[in-house]
């Protein structure tokens, strides 16, 4: 017998190296319209071809084709069009006003608007998402949640519902539905099923909405959550988000090379769906589907969005150092702003100078947010920051005697001061 | 009045609460069908059924990841953690989390959640089956942690905490579970049949959190513990002749820092004794309390007594357990100072 080889380590690593154009054949696309619908009630084992497979309903001429195609709702489409435009056009802004240093932090999530909006126009007042740190389009899809008062918590000024206590970005909506997010990825993976159950216990009609992304599937909450909405049927769309990055790292050494994320879920019992994340249409009919699932008492959907994130990380993250400059240009499923813009100017329900004239009013609308929440207490430069009290507030629901006493020494270190 | 033991004290106030509010649910590894594996939950899924009290996977961070998102919708979960030994897995949830959400959210959201751990040592359970964790929780803001030492404190703390709107970890000695121990393990054990603390009233009740009890009252030192060790450091003062004033805390932090001050300031000398291991334990706060509030009124070094700074061992457990002859020694060296 030979003597054996030498074993190897296998480390993954992404084909596209600054430098370099990314190969995107790993993504295994199909065309629009070629992936079945099922019905709502599929054995989640019934989905398995699903969790390989893509669901696109938009062509490369922006018609929509096939069975995921939802039913015509041009205003619909026409406010998620817009919703998606506000969405980046507050990214933009606030990348600038962190540039100015009147944020400390920013999140953009850049290239992934399509994902969120149309996801929020598919569930319901009640129902409960459990977003990570890039779902904003989630509360800017809403006309409810003011943008002045989003940017006094980016801010953390007078006005912050957080009062200061969290990193810009890590808003909390409850009357919105929007869970407050956490530093720690993927804890509200398992939480969002945790109070999917808590509707089901209850006989409520409510859903639970949770987000993850790729290279947060890798914490052991992702697997808590897949099982536990398995076990107990949990009324709640598990949704995976995967835009190829996790900061630096590609999504390969998350566990994705070879396989799918969608393909999880089907290991863990769960009918799951592998969609177009840059596609409105498809996202809005399968997250469609998984909630009329949910509330149907028909168990947990888990869905892959297959997207990019075509911005840096965060605001303290260079990209060009360790991926191509121009990879969003190469990225074979576009933008999704310019995709669903294509498809109504097909019906004819969009024109360019509609786009040019609400981009405009979009962009006044961010520009006067960002003055109104400046009247409201300047930056964290300007020592505009919230009282001594809020800092001992909340730790608890009534202020122990400990924190009482430290409240005090506080107030007298700052006199003294 | 009934005679329980603190296994059935606990039962009964996770009834009495079952019964009072619609919100509360129990779950947790072998809770459900089977009643749990010290029988804390017996009879309760047949009672109340099984979308209040469940069985879970076994996954701690699961079982309180989805605690707190219940919390989130309003319930009240009461959930179990088999062994202390093994709330780690769950430890990214209850600090990053439970702790946190009223603070982060400043009130959108909170986590009433209690989380049952039996603890402790003194069965031969070996490290994995023994340990004492609360320092690991009395230093995360956001949380209580409470630990009962008998029946009566274990049903009223627990209604108390399960009521409290702020995430408590629930700690339960399981030596005591069926009758106090003194640390003589040679001894029969007294069942709490036979024990005053035995009487439990079967309806609602409560031991507020954040007191102490002065469980036998003195004038030569004070010592502050809780847990098994309440029972050891009694028979500590019977065997030393110590008139010792034992605090048992109950409350473990937030704590009742009023009685600790009172007790040290009338005897000027204290002893702090507790189960688990000795550095950065939480004898440490307790000194450093003592120390800043009492200083003037001491009249000799603080004592600790404390497991040593092991994992915790198997076949050598009365060594390392901290029992009454070495609490007595150090009563004896506080007394000599």
């Amino acid at each position: 017998m030979d003597s054996p080889q030498p074993l190897r380590l296998y480390v993954p690593e992404p084909t596209g190296r600054p430098g370099h154009e990314t190969d995107f054949s790993y993504l295994h696309l199909s065309p629009a319209g070629a992936v079945r619908r099922p019905a709502i009630d599929a054995a989640p084992v019934d989905t398995a071809d699903l969790a390989f497979t893509l669901v696109r309903v938009l062509d490369e001429d922006g018609r929509a084709l096939g069975p995921w195609a939802p039913p015509p709702d041009v205003p619909l489409l026409q406010r998620g069009l817009r919703a998606m435009m506000k969405t980046r056009a507050f990214d933009a802004k606030m990348l600038i006003a962190q540039r100015q240093k009147k944020i400390s932090f920013y999140i953009q999530c850049l290239g992934e608007e399509a994902i969120a909006v149309a996801h929020a126009f598919a569930i319901q007042p009640g129902d409960m998402c459990f977003p990570t740190y890039r779902q904003q389009g989630l509360l800017l899809a809403r006309e409810d949640i003011p943008m002045a008062e989003l940017i006094c918590q980016l801010m953390s000024n007078g006005r912050d519902p957080m009062r200061g206590r969290q990193l810009p970005v890590m808003y909390s909506y409850k009357r919105a539905g929007f869970f407050s997010i956490s530093g720690n990825l993927a804890t509200q993976f398992i939480q969002a099923v945790g109070w999917a159950m808590a509707s089901a216990i209850q006989g409520d009609t409510k859903i639970a909405s949770a987000w993850i992304g790729d290279g947060a599937t890798a914490e052991s909450d992702f697997h808590t959550a897949l099982t536990f909405a398995h076990v107990y049927r949990a009324p709640v769309i598990l949704n995976v988000v995967n835009n190829q990055w996790a900061i630096s790292t590609f999504q390969a050494i998350a566990g994705g090379e070879a396989t799918t994320f969608a393909a999880r879920g089907v290991g863990c019992g769960i009918a799951s769906l592998r969609v177009d994340g840059n596609d409105f249409l498809a996202v809005l009919a399968a997250s469609r589907w998984a909630a009329e699932r949910a509330r149907s008492n028909l168990g947990p959907t888990l869905i892959e969005w297959i997207t990019y994130r075509a911005g840096a990380h965060s605001t303290s993250d260079d990209p060009s150092r360790y991926r191509p400059a121009d990879d969003w240009q190469h990225f074979p499923l576009g933008d999704p702003i310019a995709r669903l813009k294509q498809h109504l100017q097909g019906l004819g329900a969009w024109s360019d100078e509609e786009h040019r004239r609400t981009q405009a009013q979009l962009e006044a609308e961010v520009a006067a947010a960002l003055k109104e929440a400046e009247r409201y207490g300047g930056t964290l430069i300007d020592g505009h920051v919230p009282s001594l009290e809020s800092m001992f507030e909340d730790v608890y629901k009534d202020m122990p005697p400990h924190l009482h006493e430290q409240l005090r020494q506080a107030r007298t270190a700052q006199d003294r001061h | 009045m009934a005679r329980m033991t603190m296994v059935q004290a606990l039962r009964s106030a996770m009834d009495v609460m079952l019964e009072r509010d619609p919100n509360v649910v129990i779950y947790g590894q072998d809770v459900g069908y089977f009643g749990g594996v010290f029988r804390c939950t017996e009879g309760l899924q047949a009672k109340y059924g099984r979308s209040r009290v469940f069985d879970a996977p076994i996954s701690e961070g699961g079982i309180v990841g989805s605690a707190i998102g219940m919390a989130a919708y309003g319930l009240r979960p009461v959930v179990e953690v088999q062994f202390a030994d093994y709330f780690y897995p769950a430890s990214d949830q209850i600090v990053s989390e439970a702790a946190r959400l009223r603070y982060r959210s400043a009130g959108d959201f909170s986590a009433p959640i209690t989380i049952r751990m039996p603890c402790g040592g003194g069965i031969y359970g070996g490290q994995t089956h023994s340990q004492s964790p609360e320092a690991l929780f009395t230093h995360v803001c956001g949380l209580r942690t409470v630990m009962p030492s008998n029946p009566y404190d274990a049903k009223g703390l627990l209604i108390a905490s399960i009521e409290n709107d702020d995430p408590v970890i629930f700690l339960e000695p399981k030596r005591l579970y069926n009758g106090p121990f003194d640390g003589h393990y040679d001894r029969p054990l007294v069942p709490w049949s036979q024990h005053a603390l035995g009487e439990v009233p079967e309806g609602h009740y409560t031991v507020p959190l954040d007191t102490a009890k002065v469980f036998s009252s003195g004038t030569d030192l004070t010592v502050l513990t809780y847990g098994t060790m309440v029972f050891v450091c009694e028979a500590a003062a019977a065997e030393s002749g110590v008139r010792a004033e034992i605090l048992d805390l109950r409350s473990i932090w937030p704590l009742d820092l009023p009685a600790i001050v009172a007790s040290v300031k009338k005897t000027g000398r204290c002893v702090v004794v507790h189960e688990a291991t000795r550095t950065s334990g939480f004898g440490a706060e307790l000194v450093a309390l003592v120390q800043e509030h009492c200083f003037y009124h001491l009249e000799a070094p603080i004592e600790r007594v404390t497991g040593w700074d092991t994992p915790y061992p198997h076949a050598l457990e009365w060594a390392y357990f901290p029992g009454p002859a070495r609490v007595a020694a150090a009563f004896r060296r506080a007394m000599e100072a």
